[in-house]
């Protein structure tokens, strides 16, 4: 009786502790990527992710947010390329972040995704290490 | 002659097709809290027209009516290289609104009987009837083509000297002319290649049709990006308003604090004489210490100094972005005024995590042809709130200047594309 008391207390302690240090809880990942956006990107995109007209863009339209290999190679690659997001163009040169990890820039991503209005669910390291390997 | 009697049946029909309205009532702009801006004391201002759209620089004819030259994209109502704007009754209001043209830009002129505006890569010319309007609006002569956008700091402001030349801003397509535009540690392009054909001012002749580069001379280099300028007739010299460099905490974090990012670099005024150079990408200007720092692109670490390239006529606070310079030579505001400088502050978006800065009009003294070193806001408030956190909660920014006949001041906001007119009373 005594043993079964240890494994099932062994068993529940580390389904806890599995828990706490799961990486990739959505929150988790918010609240990381909530630092890692502070650092990198809020200067330009804003606090609330609205951008700046004309020059940079905001982090809330769909056809971006809901399309996670383009907004990790995004991330990845930076942005030159001066097409029209929702009819507007901007200007600034986006620089390549591909000197964040995987899991900053899945964190990071993770955060925009769920903030400023957006509701579009996590992004992966596996997901980020995927468009890395595709070059 | 035939094919210009057709001119006035053809703007009419733009009207048509457009499906713009040929009046527009604006009587409810009428105001008596100086439309929503605060100004010196026996000041007042109204807004003449509003939603106009992207409205940026304009100019207004001795006779009162305003041209203004558009921004624009696929949402925007008016999609107009200028709009040509009459109070027909006398009521101080616009009531009629003339669309000419279909090229997006920044810039506006008028001068001896013609009327010049830009796209962001060609300069056009209209002439002037006696009424100073518009005489063949489909059929501008091109004096300018061909000139550099890489859709960065695009827009070609453009002002006239009184000897048949005309000046051109052409921005440079970069922050700082690193290797790799505004990434992390990237360092400056030695020399930068983009001066043979950007980041100055180009001269060019008001007269000449197609002039491309080798027909312009580079008037003056190491200027980032310049959108307000303006040909003092005091001095007889070239002034304009240079927006400085942006993120030097995200690009050298170990070197620039984020505060310090927000501060520095000052905007700065330069008097421009032929074949000057100010310096940009290789310094900028700190209105702290008031000197010329080595950018850390090239070599700087924040206090090395430079006395080489010009010094700004005066400095002002980081990342304001002044979009509109006017000399003020009327004689309806006090004599304080006379010979200053206006500046249209369109205000910052690169201050956070400081809040953002400008959306004003400032005016600058001026004595002996030199700022008196002290300038103030003059006319505030365009933003509709004190605490301005992304540029984007801005309801207004100015952006144009234009002096009238009778002395007033007109101010374009580019946001809701509102015209500003401001008075004084005695």
């Amino acid at each position: 009786m005594k043993k079964i008391f240890i494994v099932t207390l062994l068993i529940i302690t580390t389904f806890f502790f599995v828990l706490a240090q799961q990486p990739n809880s959505i929150q988790q990942s918010v609240m990381r990527g909530k630092i890692v956006y502070t650092k990198y990107c809020l200067s330009c995109h804003q606090a609330d992710g609205g951008g700046v007209p004309k020059l940079n863009p905001p982090l809330t339209v769909e056809e971006y947010i809901n399309d996670k290999n383009k907004m990790i190679q995004i991330v990845l690659k930076g942005m030159t390329d001066r097409i029209a997001i929702d009819d507007e163009e901007y200007s600034n040169n986006m620089a390549p972040h591909n000197d964040l990890t995987n899991q900053q820039i899945a964190d990071v991503l993770t955060y925009v995704r769920n903030s400023f209005g957006n509701n579009a669910g996590a992004v992966t390291v596996a997901e980020v290490q995927a468009v890395r390997n595709k070059k | 002659m035939k094919k210009y009697f057709f001119a006035p049946l053809l703007l009419i029909s733009i009207n048509v097709l457009a499906g713009l309205p040929k009046t527009d009532s604006t009587k409810k702009n009428i105001t008596d809290d100086n439309a929503g801006l605060t100004l010196p004391s026996n000041f007042s201002a109204i807004k003449i027209a509003d939603g106009l759209g992207v409205a940026r620089h304009i100019v207004v004819t001795p006779q009162g009516e305003v041209y203004v030259k558009l921004n624009f994209n696929k949402r925007s109502k008016y999609k107009n290289a200028i709009l040509h704007l009459i109070d027909t009754n006398g009521d101080g209001i616009i009531d009629s609104i003339q669309p000419i043209g279909n090229y997006a830009g920044t810039g506006i002129a008028i001068k001896n009987g013609y009327l010049y505006a830009s796209s962001d890569e060609e300069v056009f010319r209209y002439k002037l009837n006696e009424k100073n309007q518009i005489i063949h609006p489909n059929n501008p002569e091109k004096i300018i083509i061909g000139l550099l956008n890489r859709g960065e700091h695009e827009s070609k402001s453009i002002t006239l000297d009184n000897n048949g030349n005309i000046y051109v801003n052409i921005g440079a397509y970069s922050n700082s002319c690193q290797e790799k535009d505004r990434q992390t540690g990237s360092m400056g392009m030695k020399p930068c290649p983009i001066l043979d054909s950007a980041g100055g001012i180009w001269m060019f002749k008001v007269d000449k049709q197609n002039q491309t580069y080798k027909d312009g001379t580079r008037y003056a280099t190491g200027l980032r990006n310049v959108v307000g300028l303006d040909w003092n007739t005091q001095t007889n010299t070239l002034f304009v308003m240079q927006h400085g460099r942006d993120q030097l905490h995200d690009i050298f974090p170990e070197m620039f604090t984020t505060k310090q990012s927000a501060e520095l670099p000052a905007e700065c005024m330069y008097e421009i004489r032929k074949g000057d150079n100010a310096g940009w990408p290789y310094i900028y200007y700190d209105n702290f210490v008031n000197k010329k720092i080595i950018a850390p692109e090239y070599g700087g670490d924040g206090k090395k100094t430079t006395t080489n390239y010009i010094n700004p006529a005066i400095a002002f606070p980081a990342h304001l972005a002044p979009n509109g310079l006017l000399f003020y030579t009327g004689n309806q505001f006090p004599e304080k005024y006379k010979n200053g400088a206006f500046i249209a502050f369109h205000g910052s978006w690169n201050r956070a995590p400081e809040p953002q800065e400008g959306f004003y009009v400032v005016f600058v003294p001026f004595k002996n042809g030199k700022p008196t070193g002290k300038w103030e806001v003059f006319a505030n408030g365009f933003a509709g709130k004190t605490v301005i956190t992304s540029s984007r909660d801005a309801a207004h920014r100015p952006c144009g200047l234009a002096q009238g006949a009778d002395g007033s001041l007109y101010v374009s906001d580019d946001t809701k594309g509102t015209i500003y007119k401001i008075t004084y009373n005695k």
